[in-house]
């Protein structure tokens, strides 16, 4: 028995120049569902987040959330709608304060709505928020220049972003990379936690074993190609996965 | 150690002093800690009006001058706030002469209204004319604002529209010199004291953001050019003003409103006062005004002169006189005792 999907991507495609970043890829994702993207350096991972968060338009496909089409629509008002996502390249505000960097999506129409979001609240919500990703409440951090920060923080900063904006569904790019061991370990728990509260997730991640414990789906890509479908045992399964990425990925990972 | 503890401890209040501001003024001593320093804008251009009798009617003028100056510097300060660094500050002035040259003498309203109207409207039609050019960044928008005075400047010239080469005369004058300065300088202060809170807001603060990473604020569910255009329209209105009142004073506008001058000395007087706080757009336009007058009898050394002192204040005091004045003031002055230090 199948719900409507929350998220439907049909046959995107996107080419730079002569490079098809990506070429005819579809998914379907339900409410509540995790979905790990996964594929080597160049695969057209970052491009297809892009496209679905519209700050790639692309060439011809279609992206349906909720039933909308929201196919090459401005980011923030994907973002309004309900999608929240993270960079790979994260960067800060970085001439403020760290928890002041989270006023922005606090300030936007969507979190305005919500509680905390308000003005008076939103200092404090900030505050909230970056406990929760980990920052500790008590010490000087969030109080510190966002330019001053370690990259591994910046990436939590990111994920404390998406949650001001209390979305349907959160895409992750490389979430972890640039996080210690450590700082990976104490976030996964926060992850599970927001998928059991009942958001969707989507994440790109090359840290497999990390990143089977929070998705229970993935897809992979290849040369912007989509070469394989199913639960994290399935995929590591399929020839052309080891060949394309697990071969040289799963010895040190 | 008493010494080194509380001189960080000075640095790092910066963020929370500010939240403190309302409450800070409990005690006498506070107060005036607050209120010297403003104070010390405010009382020279308030006294300075009055002095017409002892200093000529010459330097009056010059005083007059910075204040313009210091109007679009304001102005190119808001949108350096945002990322935007405009070269074509001469825009907003010119567009501000013309629309009240064109209220007061075809529609025949009086300055009250002309110079109003003119301010708002002529700032709306600015930002309706950079908007498909905000996406634009760093150099290239720069740029296209440099371009646009010098464009319209030809046009007029060319195509002999707007009275051409002539430029439009016989506006409603003004009701005398001291009138006109303390007129300019509460729009000043104005216009000082209010971006300065304004940038400190919630609103101010995601202006900065865009300039940090637009990209970040845009996922942040943000409609980056909207608001970018929202700051180019409150950015206008000082400049467009500063023109209208101008064109008023002086009753007459030409295609000289569009010159270079108008966007150069605004970039450069917020290069000697300081970006991102705006009372450095007036103190540097309070310096630098006066500064090139004088320079004047030097001839063509004056060029040299004038480059040499740029030259200091980029190098040598990048953060400008405010910036500068205003750390000075708070390590001097401001002495925490030593619990509250050890509170951090
Ligand atoms: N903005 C862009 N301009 C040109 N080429 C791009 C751009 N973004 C991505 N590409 C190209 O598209 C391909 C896919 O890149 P990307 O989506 O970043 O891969 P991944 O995230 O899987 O590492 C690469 O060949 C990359 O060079
Ligand atoms: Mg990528």
């Amino acid at each position: 028995m199948k719900q409507q999907p929350i998220l439907k991507v049909a046959d995107l495609s996107k080419s730079f120049g002569g490079v098809h970043a990506v070429n005819g890829v579809g998914f379907e994702l339900q409410p509540g569902e995790t979905l790990g993207i996964i594929g080597p350096n160049g695969s057209g991972k970052s491009t297809l987040i892009n496209l679905i968060t519209g700050f790639v338009k692309p060439d011809s496909g279609k992206v349906i959330f909720r039933g909308q089409d929201i196919t090459g629509a401005p980011p923030f008002k994907i973002v309004t709608s309900g999608i929240a996502r993270s960079f790979q390249m994260a960067r800060s505000f970085s001439s403020m304060p760290v928890y002041k960097n989270l006023i922005v999506p606090l300030y936007s129409a969507r979190a305005r709505k919500l509680k905390g979001g308000q003005y008076g609240d939103r200092d404090e919500t900030a505050i909230h928020l970056l406990e929760e990703v980990g920052f500790e409440r008590d010490s000087s951090v969030p109080y510190k220049l966002a330019g001053s920060l370690p990259h591994g923080y910046v990436k939590r900063l990111e994920l404390a972003r998406c949650l001001a904006l209390d979305p349907e569904i959160i895409i992750l790019d490389e979430l972890f990379s640039g996080m210690s061991m450590s700082e990976v370990a104490s976030i996964l728990p926060l992850l599970e936690r927001i998928n059991e509260e009942g958001k969707t997730l989507i994440m790109v991640e090359h840290r497999l074993r990390e990143l089977f414990r929070v998705v229970n789906r993935a897809i992979v890509l290849n040369f912007g190609t989509k070469i394989a479908e199913g639960t994290p045992e399935e995929v590591v399964a399929v020839q052309e996965v080891r060949d394309a990425y697990l071969g040289s990925e799963t010895e040190d990972a | 150690m008493a010494n080194v503890s509380y001189r960080k401890e000075r640095i790092d209040r910066g963020i929370k002093a500010r939240t403190d501001d309302i409450f800070a003024i409990a005690s006498l001593q506070e107060t005036l800690y607050l209120l010297f320093p403003r104070l010390l804008l405010i009382v020279p251009l308030v006294v300075f009006p009055l002095l017409q009798g002892i200093i000529g009617a010459y330097w009056e003028t010059v005083f007059l001058i910075a204040l313009v100056v210091t109007l679009l510097a304001l102005s190119w300060d808001l949108l350096a706030s945002v990322g935007l660094v405009s070269l074509g500050q001469a825009l907003f002035y010119g567009v501000g002469g013309y629309f009240t040259a064109f209220l007061s003498n075809y529609l025949g309203l009086p300055p009250l209204i002309s110079i109003p109207l003119a301010t708002v409207s002529g700032a709306s039609v600015c930002t309706l004319l950079l908007y498909p050019v905000l996406r634009l960044r760093g150099v290239y928008f720069g740029l296209i604002t440099f371009a646009i005075p010098l464009l319209l400047m030809r046009t007029i010239e060319a195509t002999k529209i707007l009275g051409g080469t002539e430029g439009i005369s016989g506006l409603a004058p003004l009701p005398g010199l001291t009138v006109e300065l303390y007129v300019m300088v509460a729009i000043a202060f104005v216009g000082v004291f209010g971006l300065r809170r304004l940038i400190d807001t919630d609103y101010g603060l995601v202006l900065r953001a865009i300039r940090d990473n637009d990209r970040s604020v845009e996922a942040g569910g943000i409609n980056v050019p909207w608001y970018k255009a929202q700051a180019v329209f409150i950015a206008a209105l000082p400049a467009t003003f500063a023109g209208a009142f101008i064109a008023h004073h002086y009753q007459v506008v030409g295609m000289s409103a569009f010159a270079l001058d108008y966007s150069v000395l605004p970039l450069t007087a917020v290069v000697i006062g300081g970006p991102g706080s705006f009372a450095g757009a007036l103190l540097g336009a309070f310096v630098l005004v006066p500064l090139s007058e004088t320079l004047r009898q030097f001839g063509t050394l004056r060029v040299v002169i004038y480059s040499v002192i740029l030259l200091i204040f980029v190098v040598g005091l990048p953060e400008g006189i405010f910036r500068f004045a205003q750390r000075k003031y708070q390590q001097f002055e401001r002495l925490v005792p030593m619990e509250e230090v050890a509170k951090e």
